[in-house]
């Protein structure tokens, strides 16, 4: 078996406080595989961890083969030829145009003639059905369409792995299932391997082959869709089916209600 | 009284180390510009791009304050040499006090403000919306194809404008001392030619102007760059950039003329 | 904006800075006395040259002739030796004399230079033979308090010779 991702005993945080502790995680070459949680989890923090834009505080992230955390920036700069990132709110340059924006990295990367980067970039902006605005700026873009443009962009270069931070948000339901679907097909077609951090369970229990649960810097559940939607786990249940409250409490951890209206002393 | 005394010291002793603390920042990320300059030579489109946006675009305010500034001196100048019955001699006055201070220092500070804070909202809000980030990934150096051709455009634009201003000030003092107060054409011009040197005051403001320009296009793309990623970041960069910034031009101003004036050898 | 007119607007901004530059350099500067050429050297001793400096203007019926290029001492004969440079333009005879002078009262110092009667025009390299040293404040007064002394001691005198 060969794994395009793997993380080892992997420990990160910001100063003092950990944000992930101990995670092990393996991602098999051509799989799409889902990283849930709740939002401020460590989840987008574990795609910038395999990006190579942050470096493990202990265990080792490899990539393709390659551990992350012996590389020069040079050797960093060459692994992430092979990686296609989908940002959370797509950021395109807003300075370039749609076709531009497609277009970059084989302008910066590739030496190829203009007229077949114009064919290229039209037939990567075909394939998520938005050839008719290359012209247009990001900023006269909607949410969705922006969204499309950016998988243009992210996988221009047809990366060995796509990371996608969010690709759900703030999307209406028919953008939503369209992307839903874009992410299947771009990972099937270019025989990529593709990491989904995500906090929608409905839609992408749909397309995925693998799902991760992180809680509290903590993988704590995992299993393909099927035994996902059949976990007895409560955090699992609670996740799955959006209930207000549960192992993940309501409230955020603080001083009693008593404490804070009234009685000061906090006496019972 | 101690405690308060000692709070005071701290705080002082606090804001200079910040202080230097910043400066040393900027000089560092002025080394690691210089390192990733490389693109911006290859490619000197982007670095083109950014002279438009920074000299271009202040070209109409450069141009009429210089002619404001000329105009004002004039009149100025008019008014006290001829208490001393030589007035002739205002273009001389004129000429020198743009060619010296006014022409560098002035177009600077209007730089700074104009295309200096522009340029840290622009690289500011690229970081806010994760587009540095995204250049990362995709193998691109965010310092080398973003940052660096703006420093470079700014460092091209300010000396170009600083001689423009001061071309159009000496212009502005002329019209109004020669053309409206009756000054002798002749006098005017050939007095100034006379005091004016070409190297010890003409190449000397240029200078001035060159290191301003790299001074303000420093602390803007490394404002722009170390800013916060929020609305509340960015806006306060963009503050910063003209605030020290202005600073720094009036405090280099200082150490140049000093050295200027004993000569550098 | 496309990249043409771009580039063109940046040609336009560095031609016209370029332009300015000139501008700066040839019509408010003085870039074209000894830029252009058509100068010729001369030199004359001076015991004393007060302020006068490089580049000061030279000067003869109040018209600018040349700049002086450089001053020296000289070790040899112990006083200031001036270069100057003459616009080719103006010739000037062999026996002209020049003096330090001082433009209105605490105007800049220059070289004035009074044309002689001569058939033999200066050329690059010659000496100026008659010269006139710059007016210094302190011996001017000093040379006063001398001459009244020296008038009110004879009158001294002629009191005490007529006591008798």
């Amino acid at each position: 078996m060969i794994h395009q991702v793997e993380i080892r005993d992997l420990n990160f945080g910001y100063g003092e406080q950990l944000v992930l502790k101990g995670i092990n995680l393996t991602v098999p070459k051509g799989s799409l595989v889902a990283i849930m949680g709740l939002s401020g989890c460590g989840k987008t923090t574990l795609l910038r961890l395999m990006g190579g834009q942050l470096l493990a505080r202990q265990g080792s992230v490899c990539v393709a083969g390659q551990e992350l955390n012996h590389m020069n920036e040079a050797q960093l700069y060459a692994m992430r030829r092979q990686v296609g990132v989908l940002f959370q709110f797509g950021a395109l340059f807003t300075d370039l145009s749609v076709f531009d924006n497609v277009a970059f990295q084989m302008r910066e990367h590739t030496r190829l003639p203009e007229s077949m980067i114009r064919d290229l970039t039209l037939m990567k902006l075909n394939g998520v059905g938005l050839r008719g605005v290359q012209s247009l700026m990001p900023a006269e873009l909607s949410g969705g369409m922006a969204r499309r443009v950016a998988m243009a962009r992210a996988t221009a270069l047809d990366p060995a792995l796509i990371l996608y931070d969010e690709p759900f948000t703030g999307l209406d339901p028919i953008s939503l299932g369209a992307i839903g679907r874009l992410i299947r097909q771009l990972n099937d077609a270019l025989g990529a391997t593709s990491v989904l951090v995500t906090h929608d369970v409905q839609e992408s229990m749909k397309i995925v082959d693998y799902i991760y649960f992180v809680s509290d810097g903590v993988i704590v559940a995992q299993g393909t869709p099927e035994e996902i939607h059949a976990s007895a786990l409560p955090f699992v249940h609670q996740f799955v089916w959006g209930e207000a409250d549960g192992p993940l409490p309501f409230h955020y951890p603080g001083p009693t209600l008593r404490m804070d209206f009234g009685d000061e002393r906090g006496q019972a | 009284m101690r405690g308060a005394w000692g709070h005071g010291l701290r705080t002082v002793g606090d804001t200079t180390l910040s202080i230097v603390g910043r400066i040393g920042a900027v000089v560092l990320f002025l080394g690691q510009i210089l390192r990733h300059s490389g693109t911006s030579f290859r490619r000197f489109g982007l670095v083109i791009r950014e002279v438009y946006f920074a000299g271009v675009q202040s070209l109409i305010i450069i141009l009429v304050s210089g002619l404001f500034v000329g105009m004002v001196l004039g009149l100025q100048g008019f008014e006290t040499l001829q208490s001393y019955g030589s007035s002739e001699s205002v273009g001389v006055l004129v000429a020198l006090s743009l060619m010296r201070e006014l022409g560098p220092v002035v177009s600077a500070l209007l730089f700074a403000s104009r295309a200096g804070s522009a340029i840290t909202a622009e690289i500011g809000l690229m970081k806010a919306t994760e587009q540095l980030s995204a250049m990362e990934m995709m193998a691109v150096n965010p310092l080398a194809r973003v940052v660096a051709p703006r420093f470079w455009g700014g460092v091209i634009s300010l000396p170009l404008l600083a001689v423009l201003f001061a071309a159009m000030g000496i212009l502005g003092g002329f019209l109004v001392t020669v053309v409206m107060l009756g000054v002798d054409s002749g006098a005017f011009w050939s007095q100034m030619q006379a005091a004016v040197d070409f190297h010890h005051d003409i190449l000397n403001g240029v200078i001035k102007s060159l290191v301003f320009g790299v001074a303000v296009s420093a602390i803007a793309t490394f404002e722009g760059y170390e800013a916060p990623p929020t609305a509340e970041g960015v806006s306060g960069a963009t503050t910063r950039t003209v605030v020290s910034s202005s600073l720094a031009i009036l405090a280099l101003d200082l150490l140049l003329t000093a050295f200027m004036m004993k000569g550098w050898n | 904006m496309n990249r043409a007119t771009l580039n063109l607007w940046v040609g336009f901004f560095v031609l016209l800075g370029f332009l300015a530059f000139l501008m700066l350099a040839f019509k408010v500067g003085n870039l074209n006395l000894d830029g252009s050429g058509g100068t010729y050297e001369v030199v004359a001793h001076f015991d004393n040259i007060g302020q006068l400096k490089e580049r000061a203007p030279v000067r003869s019926s109040g018209v600018l002739v040349g700049r002086v290029h450089s001053v020296r001492f000289d070790t040899l004969h112990y006083n200031a030796e001036v270069h100057m440079v003459i616009d080719t333009q103006y010739h000037f005879p062999v026996d002209s004399s020049v003096s330090v002078l001082t433009s209105g009262i605490l105007g800049e110092q220059y070289v004035g230079l009074d044309a002689g009667g001569d058939d033999k025009m200066l050329k690059n390299g010659d000496e100026i033979k008659l010269t006139q040293g710059a007016m210094v404040l302190e011996r001017l007064i000093g040379q006063f308090l001398f001459n009244k002394a020296q008038e009110g001691g004879t009158d001294k005198t002629s009191t005490d010779k007529g006591a008798p």
